[in-house]
Order: C-alpha cells, then sequence, then structure tokens
C-alpha cells in the first residue's frame, strides 16, 4: 500500500472519482479522515491558545483600570473564544475516539503510552477550560472583578495545558523514548518503563514552543486584521486603534522569534528525523545540499513532482549541509533514496515547507512596518499598511496548517518513528464502507461547521461595526465596498 | 510490527506491583463511574433538548439560559469516560470503539449537533436560521441519549452490533431517563408556570423509563439465556429494586412539587442504569471477545501513574462543579440572565 495520497488518480473524470472513492481501502480512508479533522479542529484549537492570553491581557487590564477600552475588546473577543471553543470540542472529542475506530491497532500496541496522557489532558486541562469558560461567558455580572479575571487567567492555562499532553502525544510519536516493547502472547506492545523520558522527549520542548507561538502569531495577525478594519471603519475607535498597536507590535516580537527557533528547530528534526529533513529540501542523492530559499515550478505539473524538479530555484549553495551539520558546508546529508523504507509524500511536504517559511518572512516584515509606522505615532493612518493587514488576517493559521503538515506528512511512513507504521496502526476490523461513509460524513459537516462559524463571526463583526458608528444605513450588509471612502490619505 | 530502532534503555526497571492489589478492579469501577456521572450530567442537557421540541421561544430561552453555562462542563465527563477506558484497557478501548465504529460515530454526530444547535441560534437574527439549529439541537438532543443507550447495552451484552433488539430498547429507555432528568433539571430551575407542564412530562417519561427498562430486561433474559443466572443474583436484584424504588419515588416528588426530591431520584436512576451496565460486564470489559478486566488491564507502571493523576485530580474536578453549579444555582429568569453582557 503505497503511503502517498493518489493526487493524480483523482479528478480525471466524474466516474474516475467516485471509483476512486469508493475503493478507498480502509487505510487511505482513515489517514485522510484524521488529516481532514485535524486540520479543521487545528484551527479552533489555536484561536483556544492564542486568544486565551489577549483575552487574560484585556480582562486584567479592564478590572484594574476600569477603561472601557478593554472591556470592549474584552466582549468582542469573549464571544469569538466561546464560539471557537465550542467547535473545537465538537471537532476534538472524535479525534480521542478515531484512534480506537480507525486505528485501533495503534491503540493496542502503543496505548499505554498515548492514554495516559490524554486522561491527564481531561484531568487536568479540559475540565478546568470548560468549566472556567462557563464563568467567563455567563459571569461578569454574578462575581466579582476579582474572580472574573481569575476564570480568564484558568481558561488560558487550561488551554495551554491541554496544547502541553496532546503535544507530549504527537512528540512522543517523533521521538519515542521511555518505553519497551514487550511480546506477550504472539503480539508486540509497547510498555512504559520511564515516564519522564517518554513525557519529556527529545522533541517535545521544539514542538510545545513552536506551536504555541505559532498559535500566538495566528491569532496575533487575526486580531490585528480584524482591528485593521475597525479602525478604517472608525478612525477614532479608542479600544481597536488600542488592539491595532498591541496586535503589530506582538507581532514583531513573535514572528521573529519564530524565525531563529525554526532555525534551530531544524538542525534538531535533521539529526533526529533524517528522512523528514530530506523531504522538506526534496533531497534524494545523499551528498552535500543545497537549500532553495524560493521554488517556482516551471509548468504546473512539478507541483505534485515528487523529486521536486523542474522548477526554477533560487538557492544558496550547500546551505542545506550547513543548516543540517549546524555549521559544516561540506556535511553529507542523507537523501532520500539512501533509507531502507519509503519516502514520504516529497511533493507536499517540500511546499508546504516553503510556504510556512515564506509567510513567516511575511510576518516580520508586516509586524516591522507596523512597529515602524506605530513609533511614528501614524500607525491608524496607514491606510494601505491597515489593507494589507486585513488580508493577512487568516494567513497566520495558514501558516500554522502547512507546518503541522510538514511535521505529520513528513514523518510518514511512520506512524510512531521507528516502532510502527502507518499501515501497521489501521484497526482490522475496519471496513472500506464503513471508512468511507464516516470519511465523507466528516468532510460535508465540518464544511457546514466552517461555513456556520464564518456567518457567526460575521454577524459579530457586522454589530462591532455598527457600535462603531459606521453601518447604521439601510444598505449595510457587512461588504466594504459599500463603506464611504475615508479622506484619510494614503500611506 | 518493527521492533524499535531507538528504545533507550529502561531507567526504571519495570515495576511489576500495583499501588494495591485490586488497581484494575478499580479501574473498571472508573470507567463504570465515569460513564455513569457523564449519563447523569450530560443527561439532563439532552433532556432538556428532548423538551425543547414543544417549547415556545420564551420557554426555550429560558431552557437554554438554565443549561448554557453548565453543559460544556458536563460534556467533558464523556471526554474522561473515553480516556479512562484507553488508559486502563487500551486493547479493549481499541476492540470496542472499532466494533461498533458507525454508532460512536453518530453518537458524535449527534452530540455535534446538540452543541452546535443550542450554541448557534441566538448568534444571528434570522428566523431560517433560529428553526434549522433549533432542529439540529432537538434531534441531536434525542439521538446522543439513544445511541450511548443502544451502545451501553451491547457493549454490554457482547453485541456485534447496536442493530438488535435489545440495544435498540435500551436506547429507548435510554431517552426516556433522560427526559424525566431533564425535566427534574428544568423544574429545580425555573419558577413560572411552565413547572405543570414538566411535571406530566416528568411523570410520564419516568413511568416510561420503567417500563421500558422492565421490557428490556425481559427481552434479555429471553435473548440471553445466559444472563438467567446473572440476572438472579444479589446485585442484579439491589439494582431492580432501587430502581423500582428511584421511579416511584420520582413520580411521587413531582406530584408533590418536591422538585429537589425530584431531580434527586431521577439522578438515582441514572446511577443505577450505569451500575447495571458494570454488573453486567464485570469480570469480562469486552464480553463479546471474553477479554477480561485482569487480561486487558495496563501494566502496573503506567496505570499506577495514571492513578496518582487521577486521586489528585477527580476531588479537584468535583471542586470545580460544586463552584460552578452553586454559582448558577438560582433560577434562570425569563430574560435568560445568564446570556453573556
Amino acid at each position: 500500500m503505497s503511503a502517498r495520497i493518489p493526487v493524480s488518480a483523482i479528478g480525471d473524470s466524474a466516474a474516475d472519482l467516485v471509483a476512486t472513492i469508493a475503493f478507498l481501502s480502509p487505510e487511505l480512508a482513515s489517514r485522510i479522515q484524521f488529516g481532514w479533522t485535524i486540520t479543521v479542529h487545528i484551527l479552533f484549537a489555536s484561536l483556544s491558545v492564542g486568544l486565551a492570553p489577549f483575552l487574560v491581557y484585556v480582562t486584567v487590564q479592564e478590572v484594574r483600570t476600569g477603561d472601557r477600552r478593554y472591556a470592549r475588546l474584552r466582549e468582542f473577543w469573549t464571544k469569538v473564544f466561546g464560539v471557537g471553543f465550542v467547535m473545537g470540542t465538537v471537532t476534538g472529542i472524535p479525534m480521542g475516539f478515531m484512534f480506537g475506530t480507525n486505528f485501533g491497532s495503534f491503540s493496542t500496541t502503543v496505548g499505554e503510552l498515548l492514554g495516559g496522557p490524554l486522561s491527564f489532558e481531561v484531568k487536568m486541562a479540559f475540565f478546568l477550560e470548560a468549566v472556567s469558560l462557563g464563568v467567563l461567558l455567563f459571569g461578569r455580572e454574578r462575581v466579582s472583578d476579582r474572580f472574573y479575571a481569575l476564570s480568564s487567567v484558568l481558561v488560558a492555562v487550561g488551554a495551554w495545558l491541554s496544547a502541553f499532553w496532546v503535544l507530549v502525544v504527537n512528540s512522543w510519536m517523533q521521538t519515542p523514548r521511555g518505553y519497551e516493547i514487550v511480546t506477550e502472547g504472539g503480539t508486540s506492545v509497547a510498555r512504559l518503563t520511564d515516564p519522564v523520558a517518554a513525557f519529556l522527549n527529545p522533541r517535545f520542548p521544539w514542538m510545545y514552543v513552536h506551536m504555541q507561538n505559532a498559535s500566538i502569531i495566528a491569532v496575533t495577525l487575526l486580531v490585528a486584521g480584524v482591528a485593521a478594519y475597525f479602525v478604517r471603519t472608525n478612525r477614532e475607535s479608542d479600544a481597536w486603534r488600542t488592539a491595532l498597536r498591541l496586535a503589530v507590535v506582538v507581532l514583531l516580537v513573535t514572528s521573529a522569534f519564530q524565525a531563529v527557533h525554526g532555525d534551530a528547530y531544524g538542525r534538531h528534526v535533521a539529526d533526529t528525523q533524517p528522512h523528514k529533513f530530506a523531504a522538506m529540501e526534496a533531497h534524494y542523492e545523499t551528498g552535500q545540499a543545497d537549500l532553495h530559499l524560493v521554488a517556482i515550478p516551471t509548468d504546473p505539473e512539478a507541483i505534485t513532482d515528487p523529486r521536486a524538479e523542474n522548477l526554477y530555484t533560487i538557492s544558496i549553495p550547500q546551505a542545506a549541509s550547513f543548516l543540517a551539520s549546524g555549521g559544516d558546508p561540506t556535511a553529507e546529508v542523507t537523501g532520500l533514496d539512501d533509507f531502507e523504507f519509503e519516502s514520504p509524500p516529497v511533493a507536499v511536504v517540500f511546499w508546504s515547507f516553503r510556504l510556512m517559511v515564506g509567510l513567516g518572512f511575511w510576518f516580520i516584515a508586516l509586524g516591522a512596518w507596523g512597529t515602524y509606522r506605530c513609533r511614528r505615532g501614524d500607525l491608524a493612518e496607514a491606510d494601505r499598511y491597515l489593507q494589507l493587514l486585513m488580508a493577512s488576517a487568516p494567513l497566520g493559521f495558514v501558516a500554522l496548517l502547512t507546518g503541522w503538515y510538514v511535521t505529520e506528512i513528513g514523518r510518514q511512513p511512520w506512524l510512531v518513528q521507528g516502532v510502527l507504521r502507518t499501515a501497521e496502526g489501521v484497526s482490522p476490523s475496519l471496513t472500506s464502507t464503513e471508512a468511507t461513509l464516516t470519511l465523507l460524513g466528516f468532510v460535508v459537516g465540518y464544511l457546514g461547521l466552517l461555513a456556520a462559524f464564518l456567518l457567526v463571526c460575521k454577524r459579530f463583526v457586522d454589530e462591532e461595526r455598527d457600535r462603531c458608528g459606521v453601518g447604521d444605513r439601510d444598505d449595510a450588509d457587512g461588504t466594504t465596498d459599500e463603506r464611504p471612502r475615508e479622506v484619510i490619505a494614503d500611506d | 510490527m518493527t521492533e524499535s530502532l531507538s528504545a533507550t534503555e529502561p531507567a526504571l526497571a519495570s515495576t511489576s506491583a500495583y499501588l494495591v492489589e485490586p488497581l484494575p478492579e478499580l479501574w473498571f469501577g472508573l470507567v463504570v463511574a465515569t460513564f455513569g456521572v457523564y449519563l447523569l450530567l450530560d443527561g439532563f442537557d439532552f433532556g432538556v433538548g428532548v423538551l425543547f421540541a414543544e417549547a415556545d421561544e420564551t420557554e426555550r430561552r429560558r431552557f437554554l439560559a438554565a443549561f448554557g453555562p453548565l453543559w460544556k462542563a458536563n460534556e467533558v465527563w464523556l471526554v474522561l469516560f473515553g480516556t479512562v477506558l484507553f488508559a486502563g484497557f487500551p486493547a479493549a478501548y481499541a476492540a470496542i470503539l472499532g466494533r461498533y465504529y458507525l454508532a460512536v460515530f453518530a453518537l458524535l454526530l449527534a452530540l455535534g449537533l446538540r452543541g452546535l444547535g443550542s450554541k448557534f441560534r441566538g448568534e444571528r437574527d434570522d428566523e431560517r436560521w433560529v428553526r434549522f439549529w433549533d432542529r439540529c439541537f432537538v434531534v441531536g438532543s434525542a439521538a446522543a441519549p439513544f445511541l450511548l443507550g443502544a451502545f451501553a447495552a451491547s457493549w454490554a451484552l457482547g453485541e456485534p452490533s447496536v442493530v438488535a433488539v435489545v440495544p435498540l430498547l435500551a436506547g429507548a429507555a435510554t431517552v426516556a431517563l433522560v427526559t424525566a432528568l431533564g425535566a427534574a433539571f428544568l423544574c429545580a430551575k425555573l419558577e413560572s408556570p411552565i413547572r405543570e407542564r414538566l411535571v406530566r412530562r416528568g411523570r410520564a417519561a419516568t413511568a416510561a423509563y420503567a417500563a421500558l427498562g422492565t421490557v428490556t430486561l425481559v427481552a434479555s433474559v429471553i435473548r440471553y439465556p445466559a444472563l438467567r443466572s446473572e440476572i438472579q443474583s444479589v446485585p442484579m436484584g439491589g439494582l431492580c429494586i432501587g430502581t423500582i424504588a428511584c421511579a416511584g419515588v420520582a413520580v411521587a416528588a413531582a406530584t408533590g412539587n418536591r422538585y429537589r426530591s425530584f431531580a434527586v431520584a431521577t439522578a438515582g436512576l441514572a446511577v443505577a442504569f450505569a451500575a447495571f451496565i458494570g454488573v453486567l460486564l464485570y469480570p469480562a470489559i469486552d464480553p463479546a471477545t471474553g477479554t477480561t478486566v485482569a487480561d486487558a488491564v495496563a501494566a502496573p507502571l503506567s496505570l499506577n501513574l495514571t492513578t496518582g493523576f487521577a486521586v489528585v485530580f477527580l476531588p479537584l474536578i468535583g471542586s470545580y462543579f460544586v463552584v460552578l453549579y452553586s454559582l448558577f444555582d438560582d433560577p434562570a429568569s425569563d430574560s435568560g440572565q445568564y446570556q453573556h453582557g
């Protein structure tokens, strides 16, 4: 069974498409289902992780200073957080159950290493977050200021602890430690031998820092984009000018940190998962490796070319060798051809990585320019820049997802690196029909969910725009074009 | 299965003993207990959803105001049940969920409809939008307990599918049970003339649960002759008597306007239901394959560790619920005073 999703098999004709879906193997259907589910879930999980510290900041400021600006920001973003949390729960609960339904052999084999941390997540984090959120959403008039501020802190602690245990599980699958393989009655299972080594495995700190920071960046861009929209609606809005200033400065700091951290993280990946590093660079033959800064396909088919050839590239010779070895430009980098197991889908990993890194540099530029305008004191008047911020609002989530694809698709064919292959992890009882049926359900259902979420958010934005003093006209339907042009000069 | 390429040397010698000797049995008890708490807490949420179907707009807002701050926390018990089963009995977790594949996803779908319906309906002023999410809320609230009951019964009886006579009966009984729970909860929460109707619904649902429970039990004995001796056992007898007593008290309390007693008695029905499942299962954890608790339980080190976490955190979780329920313990008003802002 090829680990690669047969993209070429889809799309020839409608009949072929039907045939392809009807004959999805349980493994392929389960992988697409899990991948799609986590794609949607991760958007909302990251929204919680990234938005929670921002909510703590505005809530604590509101309680401390009594400033209406912060109450306004708190009210708006708490509503978004509340809906996002329900979306995160609805999309997240199936994932834990999928370990049992779709990846039963995986659960049987390494369940001892996964079940514990997942139950810790629920006990330590999920309850805390769900209970505190009840207070945060419904308790503003019922509890003291101090208790209310505390509940925002507890929501954030819950969200961050939740991510802690989920990433403990995931990082263990990348760099498994602290276990031994025991064979009992013909079946081999992984048995926990050293919890500290297993939970704080080598990948964990890298992944946790990178992922949490990515979530903050994604939410910061979202806050910046929304604030830019409201500032353009009403330049005098103190609340949104405050949010805008805060967001661009946070964006600069976090995205610059992410670049530095990501560089070191890359070296760690080269050490621990050399085949993933080779896939990121589409490096096939062992030897010195160049770093492709920019890659553009010369014809569209090159995008799906697993060998990533026929590309127009701007490359730094030997730079990948330099990065992988931590300073030696002549270091040999093992090519994909030299691994005894099959390669991951290289094209997906190669392009996802490029998109993530490219977006990362764009975020640094946005943060730097915004911080500069902020220091000059005319950030709210920088009209073209505000438009760029609005256009960039969803891009943090795009970067976060592509980074996740590099991590997850890049480790194929392993489910647990060096221990269990993906093909070996699927439930033996699972039929093609069952798997395909639920996959279709998830695709249709989650698309509907995303649409509903966006409609609800549009309502929040419309209401807030009306409060900003513009939009109380008959034609107010939320489109930006109908907004009267401001007279303030562009930068 | 490929042998590990990078397994480290075990730093601790594999611990060979459980913290206490009956720890596997205690974990089995924890699995059943978390299931019971979930059935109880989210049960009244489902009941609110079922009763929502025939409520008018004002009542609907008050129903939602009453359960709004609580249901998200209640639902977490399902996830706890899943992870406790996974952590304690990983192989059984995989076998059970794999067997009832479509039913599990149908349950998750129903839970999704319930959660999104109640959350989304109020987020836009659009008649069609509100009606659509109302329908999702009602359908999800009725389908989830039905599937939960059918799933629990198939698991306990070792049926390969939930589409069998006894599981379907158990599903119907569970819907009646949650309706009684929901009516009791709303009666305790709301002060208004609709209480009278809720009392009627609650009494009818309790009676329906008692009747359907009896039919389910009789059908089980007919369909699964091996169960006869089990059903004649002392714990089963006790549970039957307890169920009848709770049902009687619930009906009487509802009739006499003693809403707290009504709530406590219906809660007893939910606890007895979970205990039935536990007694039917033990000593197996997965009767369909004959896997016992002793066969499937996780090794000592990991079970001891998760036990340590449970001992520390379960009381803490209990205290969160005490705080949450006491914060929102006064009657919900017509204006839906729990609504934010």
